[in-house]
């Protein structure tokens, strides 16, 4: 491993934390974000619950033209990757374009414009032969999903290799580990990555009601979200962005950046089993556990904390905690795990990178998120879930996962800087 | 240096061929499969021509419980991936479970399904949404259910970057495989050929207006006016070349050469980055620009991003120096599958040693100096050069060397 990874940039958006210092506080504090669905009226849906962002474009450096025509999506990912860039105190426009490079993680893309631009071009539903006069003329280049790894290219004038990793509930974690593999391979310097999500819309919602994916606790929408409890039933559905800064070490380096953490390994295993079903061993999340850790030349045992995928469905605990179990061995049960989607809720493809950002905050900080809203583990869930309120405890080297349909199964291991061999 | 990625299966979906066979051999007498629409009616469209695929039938060729919970073009893919799987003559399940991986993409998602279950959720409720909805639609659908279908547990991803992807996902497969893995299932075949796909493409890029299909998709034409969408593609077999060469497979050819660029804001007016992609891509194929002896062109069908191109393949090769051709115009744009099947055109030339022609194209527009191939031409072929863009400033080019 002849070239190494740094994060030097954090910008977060989620759930009752507007910008990185408000997200880290919000995951901290066991004090959960989700609550009754205000983007649309979801009277009549199964779960209308959500984790919404207060987030208002204009706050964040969007001109009039980019909140009129972006979607939202599109909208958070500027706002995470601005405020990662003037985190990371990184001159773009010091640095050879093309050794810049954008890749950004989304499940479901424009899917609140799509939605939206759907239901009036076919008044309502009511014409299988939509309406091409009636939708907004730039609908394509504004809304296909490559629209945002473009628009974030061009926000901070990266001309290297640019994409979307659209991996589902993969995506931000699989998104930041192709940003530095490309770093590493040496075709680009730094990264602009992370994810965004903006899934607050009809369509979404119920294609996840349909199968009963999402929490219908909606009496109870600030503890409906309880990975791990005896008592969950079904994720919240949520939206969220992480910008992250990706630089190669020596670049980091020799301009003083601030180094947050170095990844050291990333993999990623499909189970073949199921386009939404999970096996309960988690064999192929123990593999891309095993060969992350193996990448990162580190030892199961010198995890210090576990950020889990933590979704809240059942049949997730189970195959996440045998995963551990599996991959780790007797660590499993003495290493911290904690889920923060029990405070900012799921948001699909963006959670990954967003997770990622809360490793390296952690290993910065000293300080595990607690899994909120746990209360009495289920009996199948035996391990050290963090709960309720966060620990202060120093580690150097966190393993974070994520589980999505279509069977993707990925793992990533970040360490304290300086901490790697 | 790792050993190369060989490319041992492919198979081809497209309006003009269904199967490889079919495909290459109307591609090389210039047979074109656009048309008008059939699917659904379009005379309240400003454009009707497309490359629809006919005569797939898929109850008779998938399970019968695929077919309620995908897409047509995931229909389309699973075809094509065991084909190719099959075509490349491998045991997958003696290839260790984890070494073996996917990586495709759709660049629209399934549309015609996601459209049904639009339809059901604004006209009916939400409680008439589909099961399948969730996952039938979305941009890594021809992954999860190609890697089910085939037991695929290695390493796998979904890249959507316009029509670049075609080429991008076949640049990740051979990553995983630099990275260990030892065979990968790549390549993608993608489309949106219904009423809501179409309100997209008539916001998009170009799409050409015109009714006569020799008139449709003309790149380079100096009366070039949009391109033609279509659907289909190709899925690849990508292997370990010391893996495939053990056991004695046939070999298409090798994923020499990759490089990706985006271009500059086009508030600053600079030229596109194309050219630099195709620079890097050679040269990481370790070859010089004299031992290409084909470009497949990305060919947009509109004057701007035509002309960007051939100035780029000019400004590397010299005017009119290297044979240059777009068998899209027989299959219109295919979103990720794209570059999929260039580069499934590219090593089907390589083999044969002849490259098929672009149709439609009577009369260059001015000024280009590109030796555009209209005619099937005989040549002995080393190396293919394949270029694919995405909307928005995504360019990537991929060099396929015949020999190992």
């Amino acid at each position: 491993m002849s070239r190494r990874v740094v994060i030097t940039g954090i910008g977060a958006q989620v759930a009752g934390g507007s910008g990185t210092k408000a997200f880290w506080e919000r995951i901290v504090s066991g004090r959960a974000a989700t609550r009754t669905i205000t983007a649309f009226d979801a009277t009549g849906f199964r779960s209308r619950i959500a984790g919404e962002c207060d987030f208002d474009p204009a706050q964040h450096g969007l001109n009039r033209q980019e909140i009129r025509r972006l979607d939202r999506v599109t909208q958070l990912a500027l706002a995470t990757t601005a405020e990662a860039l003037a985190d990371s105190g990184l001159e773009p426009e010091l640095t050879d374009p093309d050794r810049l490079g954008v890749v950004i993680g989304t499940a479901t893309g424009c899917s609140v414009s799509l939605d939206r631009e759907y239901a009036v071009a076919s008044n309502g539903g009511r014409t299988w032969l939509v309406d091409h006069t009636s939708v907004t003329p730039h609908m394509y280049a504004n809304f296909v999903p490559s629209s945002i790894a473009a628009e974030v290219a061009w926000s901070v004038g990266a001309e290297g290799p640019a994409t979307v990793v659209s991996t589902g509930c993969t995506s931000g974690i699989d998104a930041v580990g192709l940003a530095c593999d490309l770093i590493r391979d040496g075709l680009i310097d730094a990264a602009f990555t992370g994810a965004s999500e903006a899934p607050i819309t009809p369509i979404s919602v119920a294609c996840f009601d349909a199968i009963r994916a999402t929490s219908a606790r909606n009496d109870e929408p600030d503890t409906a979200s309880r990975p791990f409890d005896r008592t969950r039933d079904g994720f919240v559905l949520a939206e969220g962005s992480a910008g992250l800064i990706l630089e190669e070490l020596g670049h980091a380096q020799r301009r003083g950046a601030h180094i947050y953490a170095e990844i050291g390994g990333f993999a990623s295993r499909s189970n073949a089993y199921h386009m939404t079903g999970l096996r309960s061993d988690g064999a192929e999340m123990a593999e891309a556990i095993r060969a992350a850790s193996d990448e990162a030349r580190i030892d199961g045992t010198d995890i210090g904390y576990v950020n889990a995928h933590g979704s809240g469905t059942k049949q997730n605990d189970r195959h996440e905690t045998a995963a551990f179990k599996r991959s780790l061995g007797d660590h499993a049960r003495r290493v911290p795990i904690s889920s923060i989607k029990s405070m900012i809720g799921h948001s699909l493809g963006a959670i990954g990178a967003i997770e990622i950002a809360a490793c390296a905050l952690a290993i910065e900080n000293g300080v595990i998120p607690p899994t909120a809203n746990l209360h009495e583990a289920d009996p199948t869930c035996d391990l050290d879930y963090v709960p309720l309120t966060a620990r202060d405890q120093k580690f150097d080297v966190a393993l974070t996962v994520g589980s999505g349909f279509g069977g993707f199964q990925s793992a990533m291991v970040l360490a304290a800087p300086g901490r790697l061999r | 240096m790792s050993a190369p990625t060989v490319v041992t299966g492919l198979s081809v979906m497209a309006a003009n061929g269904l199967g490889t066979d079919d495909f290459w051999s109307a591609t090389c007498q210039g047979v074109s499969g656009i048309g008008p629409v059939q699917r659904f009616d379009t005379s309240q469209y400003p454009a009707s021509l497309a490359g629809e695929v006919r005569g797939f039938d898929a109850a008779e060729l998938l399970p019968g419980r695929l077919i309620p919970q995908t897409d047509r073009m995931t229909q389309l893919a699973l075809v094509a991936a065991e084909r190719a799987v099959e075509e490349a003559g491998v045991d997958l399940e003696s290839v260790p479970p984890y070494e073996r991986g996917v990586v495709t993409a759709t660049v629209t998602g399934g549309y015609e399904f996601g459209q049904r279950e639009l339809e059901s959720l604004w006209s009916k409720g939400s409680d008439h949404v589909s099961v399948y909805q969730s996952f039938a639609w979305f941009y890594a659908v021809n992954t999860g259910q190609i890697g089910i279908r085939h037991n695929l547990r290695g390493p796998s991803s979904a890249l959507v970057s316009g029509d670049a992807s075609g080429l991008d996902l076949v640049a990740q497969a051979r990553r995983n495989i630099r990275k260990g893995a030892r065979l990968m299932v790549t390549g993608a075949v993608d489309g949106s050929l219904c009423p809501w796909g179409w309100v997209s493409h008539l916001t998009g890029p170009g799409i050409a207006r015109a009714d006569d299909p020799a008139r449709g998709y003309r790149p380079f034409h100096a009366e070039a006016d949009g391109h033609v969408p279509g659907e289909g593609g190709a899925i690849l077999i990508v292997e370990d070349g010391d893996v495939a060469q053990a056991r004695g497979a046939r070999i298409y050819g090798v994923i020499a050469g990759y490089a990706a660029t985006f271009d500059p804001p086009p508030r600053l007016g600079r030229p596109s980055n194309l050219r630099r992609a195709i620079v890097r891509a050679i040269a990481d194929a370790g070859l010089r620009s004299s031992d290409i002896d084909v470009v497949f062109a990305d060919a947009a069908g509109r004057p701007e991003p035509d002309r960007d191109e051939a100035t780029a393949i000019r400004g590397i090769f010299g005017a009119n120096r290297v044979p240059v051709t777009a068998p899209k115009t027989m299959t219109g744009r295919l979103g990720a599958g794209s570059g999929a099947i260039d580069l499934a055109a590219a090593l089907l030339a390589l083999r044969d040693g002849v490259i098929p022609p672009t149709v439609n194209v009577d009369q260059l527009a001015p000024g280009l100096e590109i030796d555009l191939v209209t005619e099937a031409r005989p040549a002995e072929l080393r190396n293919a050069l394949v270029l694919s863009r995405g909307y928005g400033g995504f360019n990537s080019a991929m060099v396929v060397r015949h020999r190992l």
